[in-house]
């Protein structure tokens, strides 16, 4: 059976599906993130698979995923810091610790 | 051929890996899973004709991004406490599902305008002429860096010692 545009997407979705669930079910701030990280990467391959496959000549896919992984990596450096700067005054990345500005 | 076999085994890697993250307890082994999932999509863009984005994927998230994920695991001392689930567990994993489920359904039902014409190889002149051509995306090239600028400026203010 020939690999097609369906098996990349849904191979996408199971990604974005374990982030997503990552992403809400753990209390560890950098498993958080690290979950964020992987649906980033989900949406990464919808995006090549969707340029590959729709548009084969255009490539405007692929520039949207550097545009992506641009803003992830911006996205990944102020997370960390502010996790770091969390963990200095706080001494924990327990997330359902961190509730200063719940009400 | 080649391809089916390639898919299929850096799909099942970059899925179990990406299990592994969010299951195991221990942080440091989930962060080094995450690595082994960036690779796989980096294969996984192999396997698409992305050659520069599979190098840039190497080079960015395994180079890079992992590197940054270990040294705040290591700089935060939680591995001995691991990563456990806080009480949403039960209802993450049903939006999870239903999320899965709602996309699966979208997919398997849209009728895609596949085209038939061969991919470009290689595509690292194409994405130039795109990124740095007229007409093309040179505005978000341009603001790109600036946005770049200011998340290393926030990040050194947000860790600097007063």
């Amino acid at each position: 059976m020939a690999i097609g545009l369906g098996h990349y997407l849904i191979l996408s979705a199971v990604l974005f599906s374990i982030g997503l669930y990552g992403a809400l079910a753990k209390r560890n701030a950098i498993v958080i993130l690290m979950s964020i990280e992987l649906m980033l990467n989900a949406v990464n391959i919808a995006l090549v698979a969707f340029s590959r496959y729709i548009v084969p000549v255009l490539l405007t896919g692929q520039v949207f995923t550097i545009f992506v992984m641009v803003v992830a990596a911006a996205e990944a450096a102020v997370g960390l810091a502010i996790i770091i700067s969390i963990y200095r005054y706080r001494e924990t990345i327990d997330v359902t610790k961190i509730n200063l500005m719940k009400w | 051929m080649g391809i089916s076999i390639a898919f299929w085994v850096l799909a099942i890697v970059g899925v179990v890996a990406a299990l592994a993250v969010v299951l195991l307890r221990d942080v440091f082994r989930s962060a080094l899973s995450l690595v082994l999932c960036f690779l796989a999509v980096a294969g996984i863009y192999i396997t698409l004709s992305a050659d520069f984005l599979a190098v840039v994927q190497i080079l960015i998230y395994v180079g890079a991004i992992s590197v940054l994920i270990i040294l705040a695991v290591m700089l935060t001392r939680e591995i001995q406490r691991g990563s456990p689930s806080n009480r949403l567990q039960i209802p993450a994993l049903i939006v999870a599902l239903i999320f899965l489920g709602g996309v699966v359904f979208a997919v398997l039902n849209t009728p895609w305008a596949v085209s038939s014409a061969p991919p470009l190889e290689p595509t690292t002149s194409t994405l130039a002429g795109l990124l740095f051509g007229g007409g093309g995306f040179i505005l978000p090239v341009e603001i790109a860096p600036l946005l770049l600028l200011a998340a290393v400026l926030g990040a050194i203010a947000l860790v600097r010692e007063k």
